[in-house]
């Protein structure tokens, strides 16, 4: 009987003028066009300087600073001012202001001040683009320091930064197996969800509401497919990350494929939930965007969690997403076994046990 | 056993009784009509019937099944043809019988001699998708597909509406074929002109039935007389016969005007010179026996 059924879903959905295509483009812009978007990286900030000093040491600063990816110089200033007119016509995003005696104090105490003014408008930019302008400087000033021959003990501390399990601080790397994630849940969870709703606008539920099909064949009539094709697409995205990224899970792959069925049936869960409470299509995408908005803003997938106020991070809590997340960033990256991920697999376990339980409850072949 | 006995049932949505107090019975092997207007509670009725929401109060049992207790195994019994066509559109004539024959558990080829005569109307379509038919084949079709499993009783609800009369007649005919298989047929329908095929009729209004007979009897019963009235301005005509005396009803029928009367007779005579002095001209009014219809609007309007 479930054999037929599914022959059924598997012909409608192959047989549906756009579907078909649907699957093989989302994928396909997911992994070659969003990895090199959806990066947070900041490169070729504009920098306006206004140098008062104007002598070796403040210049050899301005060439290192301008050698850098990260700055482009675009003009120097007579003064503060003119400066920070060119800022708020857009022209540059940053001012660097070196004072007027810094070379002579720099010899004598190695002590000055140079002020950096950055334009905020743009939060990430501006805070990326302060933290690399000062430790340029920093690394100028323990190499002024170290040349003069002045032993730097008293007040300078080496910082030496290293990005563990993602040594180039690649974004790429970071997104690829979050974006997997986000296809999951839309081809997994929300698809079979809109394909039930739609069976019953047009109608067709009420057939096989009369006959004597049990609700549990029914449903999983219509959730298998969407499993298929879920699990081949993601096969499809790890096969593409390796080649197109060489970016090769750190772990094993037989964890990401663990990890991903159990997240499938927590979104599928979640997604016939969603369907048994809405009448038509316009209620079940309108509630399956809000879903997907506060999932994946509140996943950790774009902005991390860590970053979030206390009652923000509580909600995460409930956030299938966030630990699937979690699991496949640290599978890639990491190399996290199974036994590392154990509190991961406990918490998508009682969301797949809530949800599904929940949509066996609120299924009603009668009312 | 393939009969419907109902015993008080009551449904309503939002305090409002959309089937109300309802106690009826369907004998084995007739064409049981449920006639009302829009909104009467009909397609609630049905609903019931087939299993697909129970009852607030109330009990109903289809071919001695309990439609809340045993709600699984009248599923297997009885064959449902929604008012609208709720058949895969994207799938093809053979591709939808085949899958609500596999849902019942059983194949095409099994029950196909009950479904044949229908059956070979669509058959030059087999490999058509079901939503690229014309109205007539969908309906065609539908009904195959609610058949296929040989159900002992068949709801067909409001089957004809927006079917073009031909192809309603030849529907009519297709059921009372089934009713010699012996299958139960309960039909409802907006069409009063349909009514007199069947072998009962329930008037339903505001979830109630005013009345269960037989075409005949409906007939039969009719007290009063109907006149047809004719005249050359017929969009006059109406209005004038509704003012002409109280406890009147008239209603336009085509070209001409049937007036009836239910406690008192009418005065031909007088009526024509009321109706000259209304400035009508070339008059014809002539006595007829009542058809079904009459007797369900008089009802209807008690």
């Amino acid at each position: 009987m479930i054999r037929f059924l599914l022959e059924k879903e598997f012909k409608q959905i192959f047989r549906n003028k756009f579907i078909p295509k649907m699957l093989i483009m989302m994928p396909l812009m997911i992994m070659f066009v969003l990895p090199w978007a959806a990066n947070q990286e900041v490169k070729d900030i504009r920098l306006g300087v206004v140098n008062y000093d104007n002598r070796e040491i403040s210049n050899r600063l301005i060439d290192k600073i301008t050698s850098s990816d990260y700055f482009i110089l675009v003009d120097d200033y007579l003064s503060a001012r003119e400066a920070n007119d060119a800022v708020e016509r857009g022209d540059i995003d940053m001012i660097l202001e070196i004072p007027n005696n810094f070379e002579k104090e720099m010899i004598r105490s190695h002590n000055v001040k140079v002020m950096i003014a950055t334009n905020s408008v743009n939060g990430t930019k501006g805070v990326l683009g302060t933290s690399y302008l000062s430790s340029i400087i920093n690394d100028y000033s323990n190499d002024i320091t170290i040349n003069h021959g002045i032993i730097a003990g008293k007040s300078n501390i080496n910082l030496s930064v290293k990005y563990l399990f993602n040594v180039l601080m690649d974004y790429k790397v970071f997104m690829i197996p979050a974006l997997i994630v986000m296809l999951l849940t839309m081809l997994s969870g929300f698809l079979p969800a809109l394909n039930i709703v739609s069976e019953k606008e047009v109608g067709t539920i009420e057939q096989i509401n009369v006959s004597p099909i049990n609700r549990l064949t029914f449903v999983l009539s219509k959730l298998i497919p969407y499993w298929v094709i879920g699990i081949v697409i993601m096969s499809v995205c790890l096969i593409v990350a390796a080649l197109v990224y060489n970016l090769l899970p750190a772990g094993n792959v037989f964890t990401i494929y663990l990890f991903s069925i159990l997240y499938i049936l927590v979104v599928s869960g979640l997604g016939i939930v969603l369907s048994n409470y809405s009448d038509t299509m316009q209620q079940a995408m309108f509630v399956m965007f809000f879903f997907v908005m506060i999932l994946m803003l509140m996943s950790g997938l774009y902005t991390p969690i860590s970053g979030m106020p206390d009652w923000a991070r509580y909600i995460t809590i409930v956030n299938p997403l966030k630990y699937y997340i979690e699991v496949m960033r640290s599978v890639y990256l990491k190399g996290s076994t199974f036994f590392d991920l154990i509190p991961q697999f406990y918490a998508l376990v009682v969301f797949a046990l809530f949800f599904n339980c929940w949509a066996v409850i609120s299924y009603k072949k009668r009312n | 056993m393939n009969n419907v006995i109902a015993n008080r049932l009551t449904k309503s949505f939002n305090n409002v009784k959309v089937v109300d107090d309802l106690s009826f019975s369907v004998d084995e092997g007739e064409i049981y009509g449920i006639i009302g207007p829009d909104g009467s509670g009909k397609t609630t009725l049905f609903r019931i019937l087939t299993t697909l929401i129970s009852p607030d109060s109330g009990s109903c049992k289809v071919c001695g099944f309990d439609v809340t207790k045993d709600y699984k195994a009248i599923r297997n019994v009885v064959g449902y043809m929604p008012g609208r066509f709720s058949l895969y559109q994207d799938l093809t004539v053979q591709e939808n019988l085949d899958f609500f024959a596999t849902v019942f558990n059983t194949t095409l080829g099994e029950n196909y001699s009950l479904i044949r005569d229908i059956y070979v109307q669509i058959e030059p379509f087999k490999d058509r998708p079901a939503g690229k038919l014309s109205g007539g084949m969908k309906q065609k079709l539908a009904l195959c597909c609610a058949l296929v499993h040989r159900p002992q009783i068949l709801f067909l609800d409001e089957p004809t509406t927006g079917v073009d009369p031909v192809s309603r007649k030849e529907f009519w005919e297709m059921l009372k074929n089934l009713k010699k298989i012996g299958i139960t047929i309960i039909v409802s329908t907006p069409y009063m002109d349909e009514a007199s095929q069947c072998d009962k009729i329930a008037l339903m209004q505001n979830g109630k039935f005013l009345r269960v007979d037989t075409p005949q009897n409906f007939i039969n019963n009719y007290s009063g007389k109907i006149l047809s009235v004719k005249s050359d301005n017929i969009y006059n005509l109406l209005e004038d016969l509704r003012t002409y005396k109280s406890l009147i009803t008239a209603f336009s029928f085509g070209e001409c005007c049937h007036l009836s009367s239910m406690y008192n007779e009418i005065d031909i005579d007088n009526l024509i010179d009321y109706l000259i002095k209304r400035k009508h001209k070339n008059i014809v009014i002539s006595e007829i026996i009542p058809s079904i219809e009459d007797c369900f609007l008089s009802y209807l309007n008690r």
